[in-house]
């Protein structure tokens, strides 16, 4: 049953068509110094959950139910698995749920014992994804994890016995990180069917941006090149199809709601912080926590501001979206006017794209964002 | 209408920062010319770029009245406040040909330094009569005996002639205004009564057309009459006549000895010359006032718009602010890497950086400057001798017989316990001496012969650090001389890029490059394919360096659904892309270019 190739372009085209909801969970133990998202340590759960589903009660369902769900955070596994229950059957309750959807969660593997593993399975979800980051033990110091490899190697065979579907994600290029091929070939021994490799980034305000700031060493972007070249090479060996910048599968196991948002697809969105896309807007909540929880309280919208790209900047974004996925994206208006472009030429010349009649697609992805400046940068051209 | 022998027009002239601007806001303020609420710090310094780096770059004419409170008598008094960095001296000149008088102002902390001889100089020579005066008297470092003592060696006299003021709490300035209106002569009308008048200065206004400052020395120019503009032969009526308090007024008529503006309503900026002679169409003048002597550039870059489209753009600008700047010159050139664009010729390097702001600020053009050269004279095989202001125009080494190079006389005050260091940098620059003067026990004068090129780049901020600021100097125009010269070229991906190259010593050829090399690499952001740096002298390579390809260039992270951020990153991104100059296939930013100003700072 689970064949599809998640780099055949017909198979991720369909996503466009598909409707998701994505939920924030905000919770963390602590935080990780290389960390930007809208997180924060421990506060007001039981409110929270509350607000969640006042949100999600008041929301309208799409056309179709919902082809996926994804709870992520910061750490949702900081709140009980009943909980999280709750949250899944609102979101059936109000969308309507596919009988094949996909239902996915973020866990930490300090969270994850068999006990947990099962109560998850049991509130609903049929995915989860793990955050590793690495399986050497200096790494995971440096990135400020609460987990050793033993913890995280654990918590893989907890997943995998109650899963049917288990994601692994893994940061490269730490500076010092000497053990990142036994990372990936570790988290791969333990029979996952999905790897997220990630660049670590370092982001405006964090603690790692201050660090660096003050002479601690910053990523380099030849070894990531070389870390990231390793996991492809490592990932394909295990039989990992690459079907994203950053995302490995095996034939049948890509991530709905993943494709969904690459695909230029619509998704509703709860929680503080959270983004969504519908009737062609993209909007997001506000990022505090407690203002969430009040505005919801009171009745009123959660939303701090939005975004609606029309006619050519539409067309602009669905290439750009589109053109992470190893598929590529069906060439349309953006497309043509970047092979037309002396830009396109270069990069063609260069090999970072290749097109065929009407496709194109990135074939460096190590190169994507000099594609994308160029799609950005193109000027609108008519039909 | 006010009588010739109660109008005293001077300047005010110093070395730079000696407190000029500051002493102009003190008389404005004394003789009423500023309310009180308008008045600022160095109001006559009003372009945004003099308020910015806090020096006066154009010299600035205004009108005062005076009522010596000894006699009753009242005065017109106009005064030009002048530049006193050594790149402007030109405008020193110009404002000194339309007064009598000077105030010759020295810091009195500081001391004479390099302008203040050359400035007096200038005053001297032109026959006018000069009032020195110490200023910031206030200072504790103030040493007013001392400093009198150094004023009466350079310019004569006594040191009971020279005054003391404070241009900052306004000590010593009622003695100053009556010694302007009883020292300085007032205006001596020459000839018969016919309009003759000088045109010493002239911006562009979008709505008026050009502004032409005038000094009228003979005869009278009232509003209507017709006009003629001796030198270009244009006739044009006086649309209005009026004076700078310092807001504009217009006034019925400008007599002999005043200063004032002249407007025409000409909006084609080459029609008016700086330095030509006004007269009357019906009853011309026989003879023209003497002008100027045409200011002779000392620098020539190339200015090249960003956008190639803007050529034109900038072609309008460069005439406009030509009127308001003489010095500036300019001619079309080709840059086989930057397009279309002006060889432009500059007094000096600080010339060259206001020119580029101003063209930048007031003008709203993106510019790229190419590496700043001399003018070389190149005697080719056949005998014939061509200047060359432009590296890339320098004839192939089989057609030349021999490069010579501008040389400078420069003269050095510094305090003698920096003598060795000072020799010292000069000889490093391939400076000879020819003299060395003594101008007190603690003060002495170095003239040397040095080639222009050493001095124009970062000769000045050596000399100043070497000396803990306390050298000065300044320079004049010394011939040419013969000089072992190459030009080094820069190739990237191995194409040659004429907006890099530059004449250099032979002995200086390859530290130049290398340093050149090593800057760009570290501002040439890593591209798709390896670029090659190099810095030849001909064929043969000199240095060498690789700005190697980029390998990672991907935001490899989780987003989530936030799709906005990753594409708002990419397009800030995007721009500043946009502000990179494309070499061939090479993306340069504008950086690079200024890089090439700085090579010989270390
Ligand atoms: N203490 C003190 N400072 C003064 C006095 N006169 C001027 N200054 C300061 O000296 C600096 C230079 O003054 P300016 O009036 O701009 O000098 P300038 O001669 O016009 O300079 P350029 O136009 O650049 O040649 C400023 O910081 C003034 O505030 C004074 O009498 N006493
Ligand atoms: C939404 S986060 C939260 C997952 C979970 N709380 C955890 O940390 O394990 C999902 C993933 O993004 C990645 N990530 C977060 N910040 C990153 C950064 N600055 N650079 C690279 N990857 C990052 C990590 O791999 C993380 O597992
Ligand atoms: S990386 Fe994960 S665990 Fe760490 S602070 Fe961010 S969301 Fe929380
Ligand atoms: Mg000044």
């Amino acid at each position: 049953m689970r064949t599809e190739r998640p780099d055949a372009p017909a198979v991720v085209d369909a996503y466009a068509d598909r409707v998701a909801a994505y939920v924030h969970i905000p919770f963390c133990r602590r935080l990780c110094p290389y960390c930007d998202f809208a997180v924060q340590v421990g506060g007001d759960l039981d409110g929270y959950v509350g607000a969640l589903l006042v949100e999600i009660a008041a929301d309208d369902p799409f056309a179709r139910p919902l082809d996926a769900i994804y709870v992520g955070g910061g750490t949702p596994t900081s709140l009980a698995a009943v909980r999280l229950g709750e949250i899944v059957a609102a979101l059936a309750e109000r969308f309507g749920l596919a009988p094949d959807a996909e239902v996915s969660i973020e866990a930490n593997p300090e969270d994850l014992d068999p006990g947990t593993a099962g109560d998850l399975r049991e509130a609903g979800f049929n995915r989860i994804s793990l955050g590793v980051q690495s399986l050497d033990p200096a790494v995971l110091r440096a990135l400020g994890r609460a987990h050793d490899p033993d913890q995280a190697v654990a918590a893989l065979a907890a997943c995998r016995q109650a899963f049917p579907t288990v994601n692994a994600d893994l940061i490269f290029g730490t500076p010092g990180d000497a053990g990142w091929e036994s990372s990936v070939r570790g988290v791969l021994d333990s029979g996952i069917d999905h790897l997220s490799v990630y660049a670590l980034t370092v982001e405006r305000g964090t603690a790692l941006s201050r660090a660096v700031a003050s002479g601690a060493p910053a990523p380099d972007p030849d070894d990531q090149a070389d870390a990231y070249l390793l996991a492809q090479s490592v990932a394909e060996a295990a039989g990992l199809v690459r079907y994203e910048t950053s995302n490995y599968a095996l034939p049948g196991y890509a991530c709905a709601y993943n494709l969904i948002t690459w695909a230029q697809g619509e998704y509703a969105a709860f929680g503080n912080g959270a983004h969504r896309h519908r009737g062609g807007v993209r909007s997001w909540n506000i990022r505090r926590v407690d203002r969430y929880v009040e505005r919801l309280q009171t009745g009123a919208s959660a939303v701090s501001n939005q975004e609606h790209l029309v006619g050519w900047d539409r067309e602009v974004e669905r290439v750009l979206l589109g053109l992470r996925r190893a598929a590529g994206v069906a060439t349309g208006r953006a497309g043509a006017a970047l092979l037309a472009s002396p830009a396109g030429e270069r990069l063609l010349a260069a090999g970072v794209i290749a097109a065929d009649d009407h496709r194109l697609w990135v074939a460096q992805p190590l190169l994507g964002d000099e594609v994308a400046r160029e799609v950005l940068a193109l000027a609108p051209s008519e039909c | 209408m006010t009588d010739t022998s109660r109008i005293r027009n001077f300047s005010i002239i110093a070395h730079i920062d000696h407190g000029k601007s500051t002493l102009a806001d003190r008389l404005l303020e004394r003789t009423g010319a500023i309310a009180a609420r308008d008045m600022r710090e160095q109001v006559l310094d009003s372009m945004d770029l003099e308020r910015e780096r806090g020096i006066t770059i154009k010299a600035q004419a205004v009108r005062l009245h005076y009522t010596s409170p000894a006699s009753g008598q009242e005065y017109l008094l106009n005064l030009i406040d002048t530049p006193g960095h050594v790149d402007f001296s030109y405008e020193v000149s110009r404002s000194l040909a339309a007064c009598e008088g000077a105030i010759l102002l020295v810091d009195a902390a500081q001391g004479v330094e390099a302008q203040t001889l050359a400035n007096a100089y200038l005053a001297i020579e032109g026959g006018l009569e000069v009032i020195p005066v110490l200023n910031k008297v206030d200072l504790p470092a103030a040493d007013p005996d001392r400093v009198a003592l150094e004023v009466v060696g350079v310019i004569g006299g006594t040191p009971d002639e020279v005054l003391r003021v404070s241009a900052k709490t306004g000590e010593g300035i009622d003695e100053l205004l009556e010694a302007i209106v009883h020292r300085l002569p007032p205006p001596a009308p020459a000839g018969d009564g016919t309009l003759r008048a000088l045109v010493f200065d002239s911006h562009y206004d979008v709505y008026r057309g050009v502004v032409c400052y005038i000094r009228v020395t003979d005869g009278r120019v009232s509003t209507g009459d017709p006009l003629r503009f001796m030198a270009t032969g244009e006739d044009l009526p006086a649309d209005e006549v009026g004076v700078l308090t310092p807001k504009a007024v217009p006034v019925a008529s400008l007599g002999a000895g005043e200063v004032g503006y002249l407007i025409t309503g000409v909006k084609e900026v080459e029609r008016i010359k700086v330095g030509d002679t006004v007269t009357r169409r019906d009853r011309p003048a026989k003879e023209m006032l003497p002008g100027y002597r045409e200011p002779k550039p000392m620098v020539f870059s190339g200015l090249f718009p960003t956008d190639g489209d803007e050529f034109e753009r900038l072609r309008e600008a460069l005439e406009r602010l030509r009127l308001n700047d003489a010095a500036l010159t300019y001619q079309a050139e080709t840059s086989r890497a930057l397009g279309f664009g002006f060889r432009c010729g500059f007094l000096g390097l600080l010339h060259m950086e206001i020119v580029r702001e101003r063209l930048e600020r007031e003008y709203d053009l993106e510019l790229v400057t190419t590496a700043p050269s001399v003018a070389f004279r190149v005697k080719l095989a056949g005998g014939s001798v061509r200047e060359v202001r432009s590296p890339q125009d320098l004839p192939e080494q089989i057609d030349r017989i021999e490069i010579s190079e501008p040389m400078m006389r420069v003269m050095i005050l510094t305090p003698t316990e920096y003598t060795g260091t000072v020799m010292e940098l000069l000889q490093e620059h391939r400076g000879v001496m020819s003299s060395m003067n003594y101008l007190s026990k603690e003060r002495i004068e170095l003239v040397y012969r040095v080639p222009l090129a050493e001095i124009v780049f970062g000769f000045f901020d050596q000399l100043k650090s070497r000396t803990r600021g306390y050298a000065s100097l300044d320079y004049e125009v010394d011939g040419y001389a013969v000089a072992d010269l190459v030009r080094v070229d820069i190739l990237l991906n191995g194409l040659p890029v004429d907006a890099f190259s530059a004449i250099v010593h032979k002995e200086k050829a390859e530290v130049y490059g290398r340093r050149l090399v090593d800057r760009l690499r570290a501002l040439i952001p890593r591209q798709l394919f390896d670029i090659p740096i190099q810095a030849a002298i001909g064929s043969r390579i000199i240095a060498r360096e690789t700005v190697k390809a980029k390998r990672k260039d991907v935001l490899a992270k989780c987003y989530g659904g936030d799709v906005t951020r990753k594409r708002k990153l990419l397009e800030k991104q995007k721009e500043g892309k946009k502000r990179m100059k494309m070499l061939g296939s090479v993306e340069v930013p504008q950086e690079a270019f200024i890089a090439v100003l700085r090579v010989d700072e270390d």
